[in-house]
């Protein structure tokens, strides 16, 4: 029963950190590319990082408590990736745009119109 | 001085977090509470700036953590619906990029970042500038519906929670 | 179960060869950095998976200083792509 459910927690969070690395080779530009990267990886380690947060509390209660050491640890891993990663995200896109690469094929931008922010 | 104080507290519960399970006073043994308690003392005196800016101590009221766990009811959702939706994209390949401002009226640092990161995270939208000055936040789009697009759309209705979490 | 994990973790580092490809053939620097984000992510991921694998709590310890450095690494490589840094 437990074991179904660390298989389907490792195996959504396969499947999302397979996409965004694909996104990373198909989308045309850097934001985009960001997109694919940024919610697709974090939402992947976040699935595989509950797979094994799940085998580490129930092996606690079963085997020894060093399993549940190691629960406690990925979830604080976990937090410090959530937390990380949106924000780098970020700033990257805000150096390319500061650097003077534009969204191709963009409908709209209005932070181009606005100009420079960077003073 | 209180702050030093709090943020030793802070470091303090975190180290014992990360060293549980070491030794038999309770769940931790000496050596690792006493060399916990002289390392936060040190982070709490270095830190002292870094939590609690100006003396502004908002953040302790326990309501706000209540807002905030049950933020994350509606975020998570919002996330893998996000999550979906750039699958949606990346199989189909088909986007409609563009960037975009909305005012969402925060005035906080921390209510900003908290809700620039909300947003990279969630359905088609990835912040990448803010303008300092009047807390504007410039939003890259990946399916642009309109040229000036409300709150609502972009958000979810998250600069509410964040209203009530951080302000 | 302990098999499971190790699959788990060669698909991971097959993902990282995207990576890697972005990092090779990337128009421009974000680009290229971009890659590298994606990398960070997944070699803690593959970290945790492996901490649990070998039964190894070292393991995490060193993701969670990894995720925080990686961090501070894209920061300043953001920094120095906006010709902050002088």
């Amino acid at each position: 029963m437990i074991d179904t459910v660390i298989y389907i927690f490792l195996a959504v969070g396969v499947f999302f950190n397979g996409l965004g690395s694909f996104g990373l080779i198909r989308f045309p530009d850097v934001y985009t590319r960001l997109h694919a990267s940024t919610k697709c990886t974090t939402f992947g380690s976040i699935f595989t990082s509950l797979g094994v947060i799940t085998y580490g509390f129930y092996h606690w209660h079963v085997d020894s408590a060093s399993y549940g050491v190691l629960a406690i640890h990925a979830f604080i891993a976990l937090l410090a990736l959530v937390i990380t990663n949106p924000t780098g995200a970020h700033a990257i896109a805000r150096a390319a745009h500061r650097s003077g690469v534009y969204p191709k094929r963009a409908v709209v931008d209005k932070l181009k119109e606005k100009g420079d922010l960077s003073d | 001085m209180k702050s030093a104080l709090i943020t030793a507290v802070a470091a303090f519960v975190l180290y014992l977090i990360l060293t549980v399970g070491t030794g038999n006073i309770l769940l931790w043994s000496s050596a690792e509470i006493i060399a916990g308690v002289f390392l936060s003392i040190v982070a709490g005196i270095f830190g002292r700036k870094l939590l609690f800016k100006n003396e502004d101590y908002r953040m302790l009221d326990p309501v706000r953590w209540l807002y905030f766990i049950a933020y994350l009811g509606p975020f998570l959702f919002a996330m893998a619906k996000a999550n979906i939706d750039v699958a949606y994209r990346v199989i189909t390949g088909r986007i409609n990029p563009g960037i975009v401002k909305i005012s969402p009226n925060l005035k906080t640092d921390f209510g900003i970042t908290m809700l620039g990161n909300s947003i990279t995270l969630t359905p088609g939208t990835l912040s990448v500038e803010i303008d300092e000055k009047t807390n504007d936040l410039y939003i890259h789009w990946i399916n642009v519906k309109h040229k000036e697009p409300e709150i609502e759309e972009i958000c979810n209705g998250f600069p509410k929670w964040i209203r009530r979490i951080a302000e | 179960m302990i098999e499971t994990f190790f699959i788990v973790a060669i698909f991971l580092l097959i993902f990282m060869i995207f990576g890697v490809i972005r990092i090779v053939l990337g128009p421009t620097a974000p680009d290229r950095v971009v890659g590298l984000d994606t990398i960070n992510t997944l070699v803690i991921a593959v970290m945790i998976i492996l901490g649990a694998a070998y039964d190894e709590v070292i393991y995490i310890d060193v993701a969670i200083v990894y995720a925080l450095l990686s961090f501070v690494g894209t920061l300043y490589i953001a920094k120095y792509l906006e010709g902050d840094l002088e």
